[in-house]
């Protein structure tokens, strides 16, 4: 499944937030949306997965999502969002009891996700016990166990420790080698978005237009800390944002 | 500081850092709260047995004990207790229960909340004291006004707790609720309500707290039995000894009553740190 983004434009009240913005997301390969602060990157996401009604343009799905799936569009959110009085099962069982899936083939879902993050051993561990990378982990967990056809993922890893980063991001390569999945990546961070996405789109800053669109060859599995030629395009994108980033950041925020 | 000399002549001697974080760190003391009463109930033994404290001014707590010793004897204990705590019960319930479903309407709808949030404004501050007669009217001089005053009386305090407790539920949940494409439903009873639980549950501290205070209220006004009702006859006799006895029942009545409370947040809200 993929999804077209028509020439979208938002506003809140007065103050435009993204303009003209149109974008294919292709299934199969990781589009990271880079950007100054400010610039409409979250806003955009929240329009493509539905939780915002963008002024105008539409957005759309081409073609059927994959057998099986649950929730065609996934989130997984910067703070986990997940249910602090329930544990690492209860947390994945809260997105499955909805559709009816409870007990036994509930069960072999949670083992599954649980297993492909690396999670088996902490299926009873409340949120408070998990640390940052863990927690992130399960979140990652529970958008696998409605098996997406695209997962939206709003700077999964900016509240997390660089190290802890690191280590998640070689898990979402792992993931993503193992079966391919399709994305929309939010982020602030370069490093990331060069590790991760397939194709880099750069906003410039509010309101937001796309500035420029990187595509990365280099397979993912390739792909490693400080390697030259990544760290290459991510200078590049660095230039292209440099003055838009310094221009943001002197903004007065409630305009 | 910047002068490259200061550090190669040694002026004095080294002196230790001088400690200052301690403090402004409340720590559990469990055998404190004991100690003190145990303190303030045996100066007042000392002062009344010595007779600077005058019988008049305060009784004896060997009497208070006493007429507790004759309470429980004569069985009046429990013709006392059982109906106080029937009408605690039902009347609690129902203001509690109802509390918590409006509390939680007008945390859910706008509507609601902009109809109700100013009609619980406006009756929270009325004594509810002061409508006893208009209940005794409405709904006749048993038991059932007095279900209406302490339910009444719990019910103001019990919404605004819910309704504040239900604004407080992490939006973020929320929209990973609905990013998930749970059913509004599910959201409510999956997310908004067990988070809105430990809100819920201070208020009720509060509101059952007013339910004893207008338990005895209702009592003084017209009843013969209950423990209010045994205040009221001790009182007008002037027999502090019984009166002091009763007070100290609504005493372990608040406490037991906060105690269980308690318990039950330790067990609900076990998730928390």
């Amino acid at each position: 499944m993929d999804i077209r983004l028509n020439s979208i434009s938002h506003s809140y009240g007065d103050t435009e937030v993204l303009r003209d913005i149109s974008l294919d997301i292709p299934s199969g390969r990781i589009v990271c949306l880079v950007g100054p602060s400010g610039c409409g990157k979250s806003t955009l996401l929240r329009l493509i997965g539905g939780l915002e009604r963008p002024t105008i343009g539409k957005i759309l799905q081409l073609g059927d999502p994959p057998q099986g799936c649950l929730n065609p569009l996934t989130y997984i959110f910067q703070d986990f969002a997940l249910l602090p009085w329930r544990s690492v099962r209860g947390n994945i069982s809260l997105v499955l009891e909805d559709h009816g899936i409870r007990g036994a083939s509930a069960d072999a879902i949670i083992e599954d996700v649980l297993a492909r993050t690396k999670l088996s051993d902490f299926r009873d561990a409340l949120p408070r016990q998990l640390s940052g990378g863990m927690k992130q982990r399960v979140a990652v967990a529970r958008a696998l166990a409605v098996k997406p056809a695209v997962m939206l993922m709003d700077e999964p890893l900016s509240a997390l420790d660089s190290q802890t980063r690191e280590l998640l991001m070689d898990d979402l390569v792992a993931l993503w080698t193992r079966q391919p999945f399709t994305a929309v990546y939010v982020t602030h961070n370069l490093a990331e978005a060069v590790r991760l996405g397939h194709r880099i789109v750069v906003l410039s800053r509010r309101p937001g237009q796309i500035n420029e669109v990187v595509e990365i060859d280099k397979p993912l599995a390739d792909r490693g800390y400080g390697d030259a030629d990544l760290e290459k395009t991510q200078k590049h994108l660095w230039d292209l944002m440099r003055d838009e980033a310094r221009a943001a950041d002197e903004e007065l925020i409630d305009v | 500081m910047s002068d490259p000399s200061d550090h190669k002549s040694p002026p004095t001697a080294p002196i230790e850092v001088r400690f200052r974080g301690g403090g402004f760190a409340p720590r559990p003391h469990r055998w404190m709260g004991p100690v003190v009463f145990v303190a303030v109930i045996a100066l007042l033994e000392c002062g009344t047995q010595a007779g600077w404290i005058s019988a008049l001014t305060f009784p004896k707590p060997s009497d208070v004990l006493g007429a507790f010793g004759e309470l429980w004897e004569s069985g009046l204990l429990f013709q006392h207790l059982m109906p106080s705590l029937g009408r605690l019960a039902v009347g609690g319930a129902i203001g509690a229960s109802l509390g918590i479903a409006v509390g939680v309407l007008i945390g859910l709808f706008s509507y609601v909340r902009a109809g109700m949030v100013p009609v619980v404004a406006a009756i929270f501050p009325i004594p509810k004291i002061a409508l006893l007669p208009l209940f005794v009217i409405w709904f006749g001089i048993d038991e059932a006004s007095k279900y209406a005053l302490i339910a009444f009386g719990t019910f103001t305090p019990t919404v605004v707790a819910t309704y504040g407790a239900v604004d407080n539920v992490d939006r973020s949940l929320i929209r990973m609720g609905q990013s998930f494409g749970l059913s509004w439903m599910s959201i409510v009873r999956k997310i908004v309500l067990p988070g809105a639980m430990p809100g819920i549950l201070s208020g009720l501290r509060i509101s059952l707290a007013i339910a004893i205070i207008l338990l005895v209220a209702a009592e003084m006004l017209g009843a013969s039995h209950g423990i209010g009702a045994y205040i009221l006859q001790a009182g007008s006799l002037y027999d502090l000894e019984r009166l002091f006895a009763g007070v100290v029942i609504l005493s372990l009545l608040g406490v037991t009553l906060s105690a269980i409370i308690g318990q039950i947040e330790r067990r609900l809200l076990r998730w928390r740190s």
